[in-house]
């Protein structure tokens, strides 16, 4: 049963940026205002959902070709990896470190090691979440 | 910090393999490997001259400090010789498995990343001086036993022996455990030097029998001993390599080691010296015996390293009475702990040759059974002279090394008739004559594995493989422990120096302040003729006639009732009383129902919940400060309530998950109406996401059938729904009616921005103030993720095959 939803299809192409960058905006915003990395996975991965939703699975492989088993386990990594940054500098395990750098365009920036580890969160999310739906979905 | 991390060096070497296997494919992976353990043995080989001399090198890295837990690498001349033997054998192992494993037909990532895993575990053992790091590198040890035994795992039998090994050994590690943290009581530290130190307060407690006890467990059911050396028989489906390495060279010393470090401060008790006396030589005794019984070589050398293990367990057993008597008497108690440690070096480099030649065998001919040896000897004149040598070593013949330490064996047990606390000068008596008769059956298994391998009409075209000689690389490990074996006939007093004395020194630290005081001087020959050299010759001579007459009395063995056998015991335990009638209990709740086991679990979790509510006399209502009910809320509650109900009551499936995902979004606009954006973002796109997978799913099912009657009313679903319900309103209630304590959200407020450096105090939460929660969750999560992926992706058909 193959339809040809132009309207779904069309809306679908454009929505899907803009959700990805919201998701992209909220990871981001997260440390300061309503977000974070939980957040900004989910929605990026119901932003993939909605290209699934309006196309159909291979194609959307096709489009986006990841293997998203690999990305949990890039995600698990960059989280564990933070948290144990700190025991080489002889603090205790997930201990964070910030601090405020000039940086170019974007002015007084706060850098923060808590954002990476937030970065491994969004790609566990985005990775789990698409696993499941993706083997749930191909099946046969 | 480096001595604490190279008994990491193996683990982090292990991450590497899998690339190496993958990637360089025409090198054989071991290579790799070697370096590890010829890197280690030359790196402890530093500290030969510092421990020689009867110091001591500790470095220490702090784990979890709070609880005193930390890693420490204490090198005294006990642990230095085990590192050694850890990683001067592991070295040969792995050059050996070089050549056993064939590089295109087996997963050898999957091997050394278990073997580097034990050589970590095996050298944490014997450095760690805090007892909770030592636990936790002992189970580590079994972990990768169990997985070694279990290397060929299409195979029943090694599936048995390594679950088997497995159940016995973690079992002892747990009741060690408990050992550990009774003595942690008593003392107040989990430093076992620290413990040593206060030793002779220790012996009054009334506890110290318990741990006594339970820490010999541990030991025992490690090192094999009786009965619990039921294991190591079945632990020889492993390949060979690994039976040589860790079911004779190492970890099954593990044990030997625990009861030698342990002596100074058990050694006072007469229930040690019992125990460990006693059971080393029923052990001796029962190993040596049983091993004429067997038909496979692994099964005749699994059953001689039983009984050499009693063997050294009992010396060590007789070397703690030094600590109970002086004068004459002492020196030739302190003879046993010497013997001890030079038998346990000697049986070392004899049985690892032995396995490594059964190995060979096997790995040459495609069989090991010895009745269909025989014969080999023109055909594989090498292997055939170092088995030879390997037996008569571990018959006690001269020029070996184990005719000196089995010299010094019978001097010890001789000695025990002449101490007389204890009850020992009544039983005494019968050490001597069972260690005597389990000498001889160690003679006649020795002559019975070379010979009946090597020699005799051998049917050797009804081989399953045409035998020939192993190639070089295959033949350069059990060479070199060969020639150990003689050179340390010829220089054993510069072995004692260098490494028994200072090791001694660890076991009786009280005897002596300098390993130069130990005035023991190995000879083969003292001059005349003593009452050990004629029990040897006694050995021989009597060891030959039943050699020589094996075959007419052998059958002996068939006349032990063969129902009454301790691995039945096990059998008994393990697949009646546990598999079948535990499971038949199990299998009376868990049915396979997710249903059910959701009603299992919320029910009891609020039955628990409300009754401790009531119980506790907890429940609070009370609505001080809270804020009106608004005309648009009710509508929403009317919302939530007409969605709920339609999702139960709906008849098809589609009306359902739409009702559902009704509910989920209005439960978010609740989140907004009580400012908390957050929560009410994370809620939308999840109940966007579970919707989207729920039709995913429900794609698949078949079609539901309309009911025709209306769907049954259970009492026990809607009871379970009902309690969840009055439990999540009744904890709320009472939660916002009674402020016992502040609020942590104030303290969250101060620190957020100067502390964590940041604004939303929902994230920083998450990423910072309960960062731990978040990376078990993702873990969680991950692990959840991966094992749909592998339910559907690598689930079988109903005939087994892979899809």
């Amino acid at each position: 049963m193959k339809t040809n939803d132009v309207i779904i299809q069309f809306t679908a192409k454009i929505v899907f940026f803009m959700i990805f960058f919201y998701a992209v905006h909220i990871f981001f915003a997260g440390h300061y205002t309503p977000g974070g990395g939980f957040v900004g996975g989910l929605v990026t991965a119901s932003a993939i959902v909605l290209l699934i939703v309006a196309f159909d699975l291979k194609t959307v492989q096709t489009i986006l070709p990841i293997n998203y088993i690999y990305m949990v386990a890039i995600g698990l990594i960059l989280a564990l990896g933070t948290a144990a940054i700190s025991m080489f500098t002889g603090k205790p395990f997930f201990t964070h470190f910030f601090d405020y750098f000039n940086l170019p365009i974007l002015g007084k920036t706060s850098l923060h090691t808590a954002a990476l580890f937030d970065l491994g969160v969004y790609l566990v999310v985005v990775g789990v979440t698409m696993t499941i739906i993706q083997t749930i979905g191909e099946d046969e | 910090m480096f001595q604490v991390l190279c008994i990491f060096i193996p683990l982090l070497a292990a991450l590497f393999m899998p690339f190496f296997f993958k990637k360089v494919s025409t090198i054989h992976t071991g290579w790799f490997v070697l370096v590890v353990p010829i890197f280690l043995v030359s790196y402890y080989a530093l500290f030969i001259p510092t421990v020689s001399k009867g110091d001591s090198v500790i470095a220490q890295l702090d784990w979890i400090p709070s609880l005193g837990i930390s890693f420490v690498s204490y090198l005294d001349g006990l642990s230095l010789l085990f590192s050694l033997l850890i990683s001067g054998i592991g070295a040969l192992v792995v050059l050996y498995s070089i050549f056993y494993l064939d590089r295109t037909k087996e997963q050898l990532h999957n091997f050394y990343i278990y073997l580097l895993m034990f050589m970590c575990a095996m050298l944490g053992v014997v450095q760690s001086d805090n007892m909770m790091t030592l636990y936790l590198f002992w189970e580590l040890t079994s972990i990768s036993s169990f997985l070694l035994i279990g290397y060929w795992n299409n195979r029943d039998k090694s599936r048995f022996g390594a679950l088997k090994s497995m159940m016995i050994t973690v079992a002892g590690g747990m009741m060690m455990l408990g050992g550990f943290v009774l003595l942690s009581i008593m003392g107040d530290t989990f430093s076992i030097r620290e413990l040593i130190s206060q030793a002779p307060e220790l012996s009054t407690n009334d506890l110290f029998v318990v741990a006594l006890v339970l820490i010999l467990l541990g030991a025992f059911t490690k090192s094999a001993q009786f009965p619990f050396y039921i294991w190591l028989p079945d632990a020889m489906e492993a390949p060979t390599p690994v039976s040589a390495y860790l079911h004779s060279a190492t970890m099954v010393k593990a044990g030997l080691y625990l009861v030698a470090r342990f002596t100074p401060i058990f050694a006072v008790s007469e229930i040690w010296i019992w125990l460990v006396t006693g059971i080393g030589l029923l052990t001796l005794f029962w190993g040596s015996f049983f091993a004429l019984k067997q038909r496979d070589l692994k099964g005749i050398l699994a059953f001689s390293t039983v009984s050499q293990l009693g063997l050294i367990m009992s010396l060590l057993g007789v070397g703690a009475i030094a600590f109970h008597v002086d004068g004459a008497q002492e020196t030739i108690f302190k003879y046993a702990a010497f013997a001890a440690i030079f038998h346990l070096i000697n049986h070392a480099t004899f049985k690892g040759s032995l396995f490594m030649i059964a190995g060979i065998v096997d790995h040459e001919t495609g069989t090991r059974d010895i009745r269909k040896l025989g014969g080999l000897m023109s055909i594989m004149p090498v292997s055939f002279t170092v088995a030879l040598i390997g037996s008569f070593s571990m018959a006690g013949l001269p020029p070996f090394n184990g005719f000196l330490s089995k010299e010094m064996f019978l001097t010890a047990v001789l000695s025990i008739t002449e101490f007389d606390l204890f009850n020992f000068s009544t039983w005494g008596v019968l050490f001597p004559i069972i260690a005597w008769i389990a000498s001889v059956f160690t003679f006649i298994y020795s002559f019975y594995f070379v010979f009946h391998t090597f020699t005799g009409k051998g049917k050797i075209d009804q081989l399953p493989h045409k035998p020939h000689e192993a190639p070089m690389g295959m033949l350069v490990s059990p060479v070199i422990l060969a020639g150990l074996v003689v050179a340390l006939f010829f220089i054993p007093n510069m072995i004692a120096d260098t490494f028994i004395k200072p090791a001694v020194m660890a076991v009786q630290p009280f005897l002596y302040s300098s390993p130069d005081q130990i005035d023991i001087h190995v000879a083969a020959w003292h001059g005349h003729i003593t009452t050990e050299l004629k029990m040897t010759a006694g050995i021989i001579v009597l060891g030959l006639a039943l050699f020589l007459t094996l075959s007419r009395w052998q059958k002996i063995y068939s006349l032990f009732p063969s129902k009454l056998t301790l691995n039945n015991l096990y059998d008994f335990i393990i697949y009646d009383l546990f598999d079948r009638w535990a499971g038949r209990l199990s299998g009376l709740y868990m049915t396979g129902s997710i249903r059910r086991y959701l009603s299992y679990m919320l029910g009891s979790i609020s039955i628990i919940v409300i009754a401790t509510l009531f119980m506790q006399d907890a429940f609070r209502m009370n609505f001080d400060g809270a804020s009106p009910i608004r005309i648009y809320q009710v509508i929403l509650i009317i919302v939530l309530v007409i969605g709920t109900i339609t999702t139960v009551f709906a008849k098809s499936r589609i009306t359902s998950i739409v009702a559902l995902g009704l509910v989920g979004y209005t439960v978010s606009l609740f989140f907004i109406m009580f400012n908390a954006p957050d929560l009410a973002l994370t809620q939308l796109v999840i109940e966007t996401i579970s919707v989207a997978l729920f039709l995913l799913a429900f794609y698949h099912l078949p079609k539901l059938k309309k009911e025709k009657e209306r769907t049954q009313f259970r009492f026990g679903r809607a009871f379970v729904s009902i309690a969840v319900g009055a439990m999540v309103t009744l904890v709320a209630l009472s939660a916002h009616s009674q402020k016992l304590i502040p609020s942590i959200s104030e303290y969250y407020k101060e620190t957020v921005y100067s502390l964590a450096g940041g604004g939303n105090i929902v994230n920083v939460i998450l990423v910072d103030y309960r960062g731990f929660d978040t990376l078990f969750e993702i873990a969680v999560l991950s692990i959840a993720g991966i094992a749909i992926f592998g339910m559907i992706k690598l689930r079988l058909s109903k005939k087994g095959e892979k899809l």
